[in-house]
């Protein structure tokens, strides 16, 4: 792995060299790439809260059973690379079990429970999460490297409203599609990413119960652990057994579990490759399908618009969970006008980003989530080096463990840079820049995701022309990376189909009946 | 049972009108001789032949040749792609309003050659003059039904979305875009009708494979597309042989979506392997084939969720504040 020590960090002494009319106020002192001035004193959250069990088997029909392949893998803290627990390897007998197991609860328990029962446990589930959200904002952030303060704040807390939300679809279906009936479809195989474990898990099965399906979910491999907990919230809800079920283990459980011929509905969310190859494995099957892939937004910044604001917005729109993100806005797209002054200002509030221990109260970058990632976002930074793209890095100090990454800005991007085309998934920006409302409708629109987009300007009907224009699910005008159980969430293009959230998300667990 | 794929194969001769093709019209034939109709395939607005120059003979349902229809190629398909992404931006700023009356207007011209697509109908499915008339006006009415919703479809399906923060949140359906439509393979006119205007009253743009053995009737429609207000481009209809045509619409990268209901079952999981390439939504017809369904029943045969089945749902956020 190349350290990052190796790379040249291009300070701002040429850019510096472009005339401006006003000088920098030098007390800030933090010109020139220089770490910021003043130390915080650390502030690490407690993992005491967190009781560990060194092994953790798969959660199904209620129960904690170890897997039948006799197997275990281990999960470790991306921080420190200290191991954390050994999670169960499943494998197909397991699947099948789990798979068997839905089905039963889906035929005698949850299937046949009235919705207002359903929806009873559902917001048992939700009040539960809110009573233990620090256990599980330690959790999230142990076994994922983000911050303590996004998993505490943003995580979290939208798992237990999702899941609020959701609860109240469950008694109301019957208002829920204009003249149809809405049924569930049976068991759901569920396949969720190591980003955002814990919100993905209640993005997936919060609607799904609510709608009356059972589910059989697969975290990713290396992030297990909050899914885990989560199972010890259904034994605390009661929820009957089957209704809940959680296996753990390698991509090529997930694709058994996706192709096993009880499942009626899978829904993944991940890489538009893995997206890909998980539609293959279904295809002419007959399962309902939903699919929530990469992006590579455009986050579009116009001449008028609120720089402040616009700034925050940039630095949320790709470092938020270290840019870990299907829908950060990894492509700032600048109006020529306000490039300059707008790349320096970026490069100011880029130095004084704290990268560092997750579980510090003041880390805004924390770790990457694991070693494979971190080698594709480095290998994607050399890249944008060696196709001629500019460099800019804080001179911040990283950990000597864990998988660090420093928050990385490229400007002088061509569109058909790698760096400008390819999901990174880490906190790289690269900066294009363009003339004209249609020239960066044309620059935005130019990749075969569409998932989410930003616009930045102060003028209405150029946000409303501008979310017309863009293909993307997601339009955040004035504002990025907002989240919240009642608004539809979901790509156009190869960023997948269907939409969670909402009474959208609800459908894509239902069929409908004519009444 | 639907009775397009039960229909009891009867002669031409009772139809209502001569069938502009191969078939002798004996009565008239002594006084006049029959101008016969060249069945071409539309894209872009224009009526060529195929670049292969290749064509199929068609036959009625009693097994009567009816006449030389286009043998559709690879090629024909990526051109009607290109055509079809070219109208796109055209079609979908179009108003809802307009959107509607363009379709309603197919209606009328619809209604204006009901005799012509009775008897084309009647030969092609083996119907008798009263039941390719209850097709065809269904058809109309159909065009009709659809047209109404273009103004309507995103207060169905739009929402107002109450977040817990201060921000105004909004989502709408906008089109998908470029959508492959495998048409039905019995209903000639009814079910493709059926299958297409949910498409295009959404603000999408269709590639339309007509039926293989009951192509004629599509053809005809093609040509009154042609002069309702479709654009050019809105709408493209290849005739051909659905082991060459389907792989390569599905496969196509600039395809957003397939409506894959007239899709061979023993195509099924070709196409979708081939459709998920570049993640395309993908109409199924229901468990047990597409030519189940009885297209005459507007109970089952029109629907909202039809025009859903096309579109994007697109999610908005602004703060609220002074």
């Amino acid at each position: 792995m190349a350290t990052s020590s190796d790379r040249k960090v291009t300070t701002r002494t040429n850019s510096a060299a472009v005339g401006r009319g006003t000088a920098r106020p030098s007390t800030w002192g933090f010109g020139d790439g220089q770490a910021i001035p003043w130390e915080y004193a650390p502030a690490p959250e407690s993992r005491e809260i967190v009781q560990l069990q060194s092994r953790y088997g798969l959660f199904v029909g209620g129960k904690e059973i170890a897997p039948r392949t006799g197997q275990w893998f281990t999960t470790i803290d991306p921080a420190t690379e200290e191991p954390l627990a050994e999670v169960a390897r499943a494998g197909v007998e397991d699947v099948e079990n789990a798979v068997a197991v839905a089905r039963r609860a889906f035929r005698r328990s949850w299937g046949q429970l009235p919705g207002r029962e359903r929806a009873k446990y559902l917001f048992r589930i939700a009040r539960i999460l809110q009573e233990r959200s620090r256990e599980f904002a330690v959790l999230e952030t142990l076994d994922t490297g983000k911050p303590i303060k996004e998993s505490r704040d943003v995580d979290i807390p939208l798992v237990a409203a999702h899941f609020w939300y959701y609860a109240g679809w469950a008694d109301k279906l019957d208002y829920a599609f204009p003249g149809r009936r809405a049924l569930p479809l049976g068991v759901a195989a569920q396949i969720i990413p190591w980003n955002f474990p814990l919100l993905m898990l209640a993005w997936k099965i919060a609607p799904a119960l609510a709608a009356g399906n059972t589910v059989v979910l697969k975290p990713a491999s290396s992030t297990p652990l909050s899914a885990l907990l989560f199972a010890d919230v259904c034994r605390q809800a009661d929820l009957p057994p089957g209704v809940v079920n959680i296996v753990t283990g390698p991509g090529e459980i997930g694709l058994a579990l996706v192709k096993h011929p009880d499942v009626d509905k899978v829904a993944f969310t991940g890489s538009t490759a893995v997206g890909k190859q998980i539609g293959r494995a279904i295809a002419g099957s007959g399962k309902a399908l939903t699919l929530e892939l990469g992006g590579k937004a455009a986050n579009i910044d116009f001449d008028d618009a609120p720089l402040d604001q616009a700034i925050e917005g940039i630095v949320n729109g790709i470092f938020f969970n270290q840019g870990e993100v299907c829908c950060a806005g990894s492509r700032l797209l600048v109006q020529e006008s306000i490039a300059e002054p707008l790349i320096e200002k970026l490069k100011d509030r880029l130095a004084t980003l704290r990268v560092g221990d997750p579980l510090d109260k003041n880390t805004d970058v924390g770790a990457i989530n694991n070693a494979a990632q971190l080698a594709k976002i480095e290998e994607l930074i050399e890249a944008g080096v060696a196709e001629g793209a500019e460099l800019y890095q804080p001179a911040c100090e990283l950990p000597s463990r864990g998988y660090f990454v420093r928050p990385t800005l490229f400007t002088n991007v061509a569109q058909s840079h790698r760096i400008a085309q390819e999901e990174i998934f880490g906190p790289v920006l690269s900066v294009l820049t363009f003339r004209t409302p249609d020239e960066a409708i044309e620059k935005a629109n130019n990749t075969p995701y569409g998932l989410s987009a930003g616009v930045w300007t102060e003028k209405g009907s150029r946000i409303l022309h501008m979310v017309k224009q863009l293909r993307a699910g997601v339009v955040w005008a004035n504002t990025f990376n907002r989240f919240d159980p009642t608004s539809p969430f979901g790509g156009y293009k190869e960023s997948g189909f269907g939409r969670e959230g909402g009474l959208h998300g609800l459908l894509a667990y239902v069929r409908l009946e004519d009444r | 049972m639907p009775r397009s794929t039960r229909a009891v194969v009867r002669s031409t001769r009772a139809v209502a009108a001569p069938v502009p093709g191969l078939v002798p019209a004996d009565a008239d034939a002594e006084a006049r001789i029959a101008v016969r109709k060249t069945y071409k395939i539309y894209i872009g607005g224009a009526f060529p032949r195929s670049e292969s120059g290749r064509s199929y003979l068609v036959r009625g349902a009693d097994g009567t040749p009816i006449a030389n229809a286009v043998r559709g190629s690879r090629k024909d398909v990526r051109d009607a792609v290109r055509a079809a992404r070219g109208a796109f931006p055209g079609w979908e700023a179009r108003t809802a309003m307009n959107r509607g009356q363009v379709l309603y207007r197919v209606a009328e011209l619809l209604e204006g050659r009901r005799d012509q697509f009775v008897a084309e109908v009647a030969a092609a499915e083996g119907l008798s003059a009263g039941e390719a008339r209850a097709q065809v006006d269904r058809a109309v009415d159909r065009w009709v039904w659809y047209a109404g919703w273009a103004d309507k479809i995103s207060q169905l399906l739009g929402t107002v979305n109450p977040v817990a923060a201060s921000y105004f949140d909004f989502t709408f359906p906008e089109a998908t875009g470029v959508v492959g439509v495998v048409a039905p393979e019995s209903s000639s006119l009814l079910g493709l009708v059926s299958r297409l205007a949910p498409v295009l009253v959404g603000g999408n743009v269709a590639v339309v494979l007509a039926s293989e053995g009951r192509p004629l009737p599509a053809v005809t429609l093609s040509e009154v597309l042609a002069t309702s207000d479709v654009p050019g481009g809105v709408v493209n209809l290849i005739t051909g042989l659905r082991k060459e045509l389907v792989p390569p619409l599905a496969a196509h990268m600039d395809v957003n979506a397939m409506d894959a209901w007239g899709v061979p079952a023993e195509m099924a999981v070709a196409v979708e392997a081939a459709a998920i390439e570049n993640v395309k939504r993908v109409a199924r017809a229901p468990r047990g084939g597409g030519d189940r369904i009885d297209w005459l029943d507007d109970r089952t045969a029109q629907r909202p969720e039809w025009i859903a089945a096309f579109l994007e749902m697109k999610t908005v956020w602004h703060p609220i504040g002074v």
